[in-house]
Order: structure tokens, then C-alpha cells, then sequence
């Protein structure tokens, strides 16, 4: 049996510090705009039934900042997300990308936009096909990204380098399918794929829902550092309140598809005002301020 | 001394992969939990935990297998049974499992209703359909369940609510060890917070006579078990009180795992992360 010696697992902790840059307080506010929304609705309709699933809700996010949208189970963050990717169409208002009005009318628009906007998605696993190996995942990236005629060397070492960043190795992953990772691996992988793309919008729908914190803090400095070498503006849609706190440029809180309140993450989540966001910030498990049980009604 | 619910000594298992490979995920895990204690498992993802909530239970199919070790559940010595005999005598009565997902996994067709049946019916106890009903319901306003989603198919219900019905089914022998694999990781906060309450209330009610619970949510982690143990690599690295492991721990692992605790409490925003950077 080998002990974690033999197996040269590194145990030492010697990580360095996630940076930020040198600004946490930036004010975004100057920054270029990359996407804004203007009253923007979804309204589904099935049978009988009528869901307003995004509400009228105005935003403006700009160029490089991280924005954390956060709310519980039905709040209609998938549904705007979807908007905000072109997948579905508001029912009413209007979504902005770079000051002028977003056409994704055509087939051909369309495609220009997505050049641009890039996801990842809640659930590692249904975001690949699992009859495709993990190489092949990457090298549709590289494809993607204008690499299709690149010497096959070259695209061998874009592939390790993506893993390397977020610490998978290229070469115990060739070979493999998805389904022999584990979620937080395949998390990671959804990640490197975001490396070889690069777009200018990143949406994350909980990225590192699966991701242990050392991970994550790993992670959160990689997307951080691409962010802050490509000016890439990044949507984090999260029920992680902590990550949420920590991360965000600003935080926009979401209740019954409205936008209940939002601002700086200091403002939004230690001083909050909305009785909404005090009930959520109160339900938050903390270290250092009791988590009440007691409380807790079953429904 | 208060009975020991569980006792596992130097087990190990391994993966054995397509290539022919061995893939020891679980490296002599030694560890013991009191009646009336929990006991958290934190750890990196891919470290093994899932693959250590499956080996406690004696139950192993390819490509996963037992290598070494012993685990005795209340004294008894389950290493070794044959998996038909596991399947009958030891889970859900000595050990009740969780697995990652769960909640999403159940089979669409049926009603809450029926999976308890069957887990009636898989230990073959001698109980009618009127009498399963009748404990169902009982265990159910016990805990705070609506007796109507006995009724209902899985899909029916809200993740939070559907997660709580999962854990309701799965304990209805009174197992002695639950283990439950991110049992709230997928649910939002409010959902998660009934959840828990709900597992502590089995604890106190003697329904669950010892709970492993496993997740990387290590303030989540703090607020639910008596115990934290980190997991690397296969292998325990340390383990001690959830409040030692948290503000005091000892092993660089662990200590690096605590740093990146993310909370939003004033003065946390300020502090920096370990990142591993690549090299
Ligand atoms: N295609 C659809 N048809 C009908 N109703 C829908 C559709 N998609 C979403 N909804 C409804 O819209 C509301 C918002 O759903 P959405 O998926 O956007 O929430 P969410 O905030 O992403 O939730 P979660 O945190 O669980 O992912 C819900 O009530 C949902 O049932
Ligand atoms: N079916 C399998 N065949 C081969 N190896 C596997 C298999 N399932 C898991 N593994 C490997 O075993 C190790 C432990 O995986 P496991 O799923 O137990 O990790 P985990 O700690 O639960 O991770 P996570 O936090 O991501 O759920 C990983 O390196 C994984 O790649
Ligand atoms: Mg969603
Ligand atoms: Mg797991």
C-alpha cells in the first residue's frame, strides 16, 4: 500500500493568495457598459397558468465587473439567464449589449453574439454528451476559437495549459469520458473550457456549487486573473450568499423575479434592507454568528 | 462510555479502472462514531469522500471493491457478507445512505408512497400494506412532512421538499449510522436550513441513532456535526471537535481548507484565499 508520501501528493500548503487586483471598491460605474436590461419580463404560459418568471427587472452591467445574482429556487434567475444569452426572448423590455440594442433576429446575428457570451452551466453533467471523450470536449474550444488548423502539438499543449489552470492534468484525462470524473472534476473541466474560449461575457450558473473551498478559491483567482487580463465581464448566478459576499463587484437580489435590491456587496449583504434579503442573510449558515434552528417552520 | 455506533478500522478500497488500474480512493480510513454523535467529512472533490460513503456500507459492486480493513455497525462486523445478505440485514436498518444526487434520482413512476413499501418489502417484514401506510403517516407528521406527499410522485414536489421525503423514506427503519452525501448542496438556503433541521430532530428523536454527514460546505459543516474530519487524497488527515477543526487546525490541509471558508460576516471580505497557482 502506498502511503500519501509515495504517492507524492503534496500536502504542504503552499498556495499563495487569491489577488484581486488593487481595487475591491472600484466603481464600475465609468467602466464602458457591456449589457443592460430595461423592464425586462418573461411571461410563460402552460394551460391554465400564467408564470412571470422575470419581472420588469433593469440592470447594467459593465465591462470587466463581477456580477452575483442571488435568490432562492424559482426566483427566475435561469429564465433571465437564458435572456441574457439569447436562448429565449423577453416578453417585454429590452435587452442592451454595448449601449445599443441587442439583434439577435437572425440566424447569422445570433451566431456574431455568442462569439461573445459563453456559459457554464448548474449541472457538470448534462452540459456533456457521455459518449464524448474528454479531449474531444476541449478541442471543440479550440475549434470554436478559430484553432481547427493548428499543428496538433499546439493544440495538445492549449489543452494542458487549460487543464494546469485549474489544476487537472491533461494527461490523466485523455482517454476518459465524463462520467469517470467526479462532479467537482468536471466542474473544473467546464472551467478550462472557459480558458481556450475567452468570450467577453462569462454567465456562470453555480460554478462551484460542487467544488470544495480550496478548489473554489483556486478557481475563483483563475477566473479572476481572466477577468482581469480580458476586461471579460462575469455573471455569477448563486445560492452561495458567502461566495457571493465575497467575490462581487456588485450583487443584484432576485424574489419572485423581481429585483428586490442591489448594490455594493458591503450595502446589500451586511446592511441589508429588503426583508427579503434579511430573511436570506439570516438563514445563511456562519462561523462567527449562531445559525438559529429554533426558528425553522416546516412547510 | 457511550456505545459505539460505528467502528471502521484501517479500511481500505479501490477503483478498478477500464485500464486494469487500481484507484485506491478510500487509503486506511480508520474511524468511530458515538450513539447520539455526528461526524462531518470535509475534503477536496475527487478525494473520496462519495467513495467512502459507499464503502461503509459493505455493499460493493464493480468497479469498485474491498481491499482491507473491518467496519462493525453496533458491534457487529458487516466486512466481508455476501452482497444479498447487505442487501437484506444491513442497509437501511444498521446503515441508511444518502447518495450525492438523490434527490434527482428517483424513479419518476412511483409514489413517495410506494418507495417506502418497498423498502418494507426488500427486508421482507411482516407488515400489510395498511400498516406501512399507518407508519408512513405517522413518521411523516412527525417530522413535519404533508401526509398528502405520500400521494404524490417525486417530481411533484420542490427540491427541498423532495430531499426531505428522500431522507424520510431512507430512515424509516431507524437505521443505526445514516450517511448522507451533500444531502443540501443543490438547495437554496431556506430549504437547506429545514433539511437540517429536520435531520436534527431525527438524531434528538432517536430515529437515527448516529449521522455521517458529508459536504464541502465547511460553515454548513460547523453548524450540523460534533465532529469534522478532512479528508486528502483517500486519507484522513485529521480530525477533532467541529470548533477545534474550524478555528484551530492543526494539519496544513486542513488549515488551508479553513482559510477559504467564505462567510458574509463583517471583516471577512478583507481576507485573502489560498489559491493553488499553477505551476
Ligand atoms: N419553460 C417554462 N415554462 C413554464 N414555466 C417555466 C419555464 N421555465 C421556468 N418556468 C417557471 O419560472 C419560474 C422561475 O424559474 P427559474 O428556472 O428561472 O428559477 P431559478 O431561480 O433558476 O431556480 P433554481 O435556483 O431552482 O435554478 C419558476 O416558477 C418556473 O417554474
Ligand atoms: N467509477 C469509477 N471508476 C474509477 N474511478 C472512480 C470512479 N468513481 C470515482 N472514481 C475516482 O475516485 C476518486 C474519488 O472519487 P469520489 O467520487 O469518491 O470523490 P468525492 O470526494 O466524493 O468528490 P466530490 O466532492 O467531487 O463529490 C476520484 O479520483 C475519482 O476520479
Ligand atoms: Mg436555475
Ligand atoms: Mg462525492
Amino acid at each position: 500500500m502506498k502511503t500519501n508520501e509515495e504517492k507524492n501528493v503534496q500536502l504542504e500548503d503552499k498556495r499563495e493568495s487569491v489577488t484581486f487586483g488593487s481595487d475591491r471598491n472600484k466603481d464600475f460605474s465609468k467602466e464602458p457598459m457591456c449589457l443592460s436590461g430595461r423592464g425586462v419580463t418573461r411571461v410563460f404560459h402552460t394551460g391554465k397558468t400564467t408564470t412571470v418568471a422575470v419581472d420588469h427587472v433593469d440592470f447594467d452591467f459593465h465591462k470587466g465587473e463581477l456580477i452575483s445574482i442571488v435568490g432562492e429556487s424559482g426566483s427566475g434567475k435561469t429564465t433571465l439567464s437564458k435572456m441574457l444569452l439569447g436562448l429565449l426572448e423577453p416578453t417585454e423590455g429590452e435587452i442592451f449589449f454595448k449601449d445599443k440594442p441587442r439583434d439577435i433576429s437572425s440566424g447569422a446575428k445570433k451566431k456574431e453574439y455568442w462569439q461573445g457570451i459563453q456559459a457554464i452551466f448548474q449541472d457538470p453533467f448534462s452540459s456533456y454528451n457521455v459518449f464524448h471523450k474528454i479531449d474531444s470536449v476541449l478541442l471543440d474550444c479550440i475549434n470554436m476559437r478559430g484553432g481547427k488548423n493548428l499543428p496538433k502539438e499546439k493544440k495538445y499543449e492549449m489543452m494542458a495549459e487549460a487543464c494546469s489552470f485549474v489544476n487537472l492534468k491533461f494527461a490523466e484525462l485523455t482517454n476518459k469520458y465524463p462520467f469517470e470524473l467526479s462532479g467537482g472534476q468536471m466542474q473544473r473541466l467546464m472551467i478550462a473550457r472557459i480558458f481556450l474560449l475567452k468570450p467577453d461575457i462569462l454567465l456562470a450558473d453555480e460554478p462551484t456549487s460542487m467544488i470544495d473551498a480550496c478548489s473554489r478559491a483556486t478557481i475563483l483567482d483563475m477566473l479572476l486573473n481572466l477577468r482581469n487580463e480580458t476586461g471579460m465581464t462575469v455573471i455569477f448566478i448563486t445560492h452561495d450568499i458567502g461566495l457571493a459576499y465575497y467575490i462581487s463587484d456588485s450583487v443584484y437580489i432576485m424574489e419572485h423575479g423581481k429585483f428586490v435590491e442591489s448594490g455594493k456587496p458591503d450595502e446589500v449583504m451586511l446592511h441589508p434592507k429588503a426583508a427579503y434579503t434579511k430573511r436570506l442573510i439570516s438563514d445563511v449558515p456562519k462561523i462567527h454568528e449562531p445559525w438559529d434552528l429554533s426558528t425553522v417552520e416546516f412547510h | 462510555m457511550a456505545k459505539k455506533m460505528l467502528e471502521v478500522n484501517q479500511l481500505t478500497t479501490k477503483y478498478i479502472t477500464r485500464q486494469g488500474e487500481d484507484v485506491y480512493s478510500v487509503d486506511h480510513v480508520s474511524l468511530d462514531i458515538e450513539e447520539g454523535k455526528s461526524l462531518g467529512i470535509a475534503g477536496e472533490s475527487g478525494c473520496g469522500k462519495s467513495t467512502l460513503a459507499l464503502s461503509l456500507m459493505g455493499y460493493y459492486f464493480a468497479p469498485l471493491h474491498y481491499t482491507s480493513g473491518t467496519i462493525k455497525v453496533d458491534g457487529k462486523d458487516i466486512t466481508g457478507l455476501d452482497p444479498d445478505v447487505v442487501r437484506k440485514t444491513v442497509l437501511g436498518t444498521d446503515v441508511a445512505y444518502i447518495p450525492q444526487a438523490a434527490m434527482n434520482a428517483l424513479n419518476p413512476t412511483r409514489k413517495v408512497g410506494k418507495f417506502i413499501e418497498d423498502v418494507i418489502f426488500a427486508h421482507e417484514l411482516p407488515m400489510d400494506k395498511k400498516q406501512i401506510r399507518e407508519m408512513a403517516e405517522q413518521r411523516f407528521a412527525k417530522l413535519g412532512l404533508p401526509v398528502d406527499a405520500l400521494d404524490k410522485h417525486s417530481v411533484e414536489l420542490s427540491g427541498g421538499m423532495r430531499q426531505r421525503v428522500v431522507i424520510a423514506v431512507s430512515t424509516i427503519l431507524n437505521p443505526k449510522v445514516l450517511i448522507a452525501d451533500e444531502p443540501s448542496s443543490a438547495l437554496d438556503v431556506t430549504s437547506q436550513k429545514m433539511v437540517i433541521k429536520m435531520m436534527k430532530d431525527m438524531m434528538a428523536e432517536g430515529m437515527v441513532k448516529s449521522m455521517i454527514f458529508i459536504t464541502h460546505e465547511l460553515p454548513l459543516l460547523y453548524n450540523v456535526t460534533d465532529d469534522i474530519m478532512v479528508m486528502y487524497a483517500g486519507q484522513i488527515v485529521e480530525r477533532g471537535s467541529a470548533k477545534e477543526m474550524v478555528f484551530d487546525p492543526i494539519h496544513p490541509y486542513s488549515r488551508g481548507l479553513m482559510r477559504s471558508i467564505l462567510v458574509p460576516e463583517e471583516g471577512t471580505r478583507d481576507v485573502k484565499l489560498p489559491a493553488r497557482r499553477p505551476t
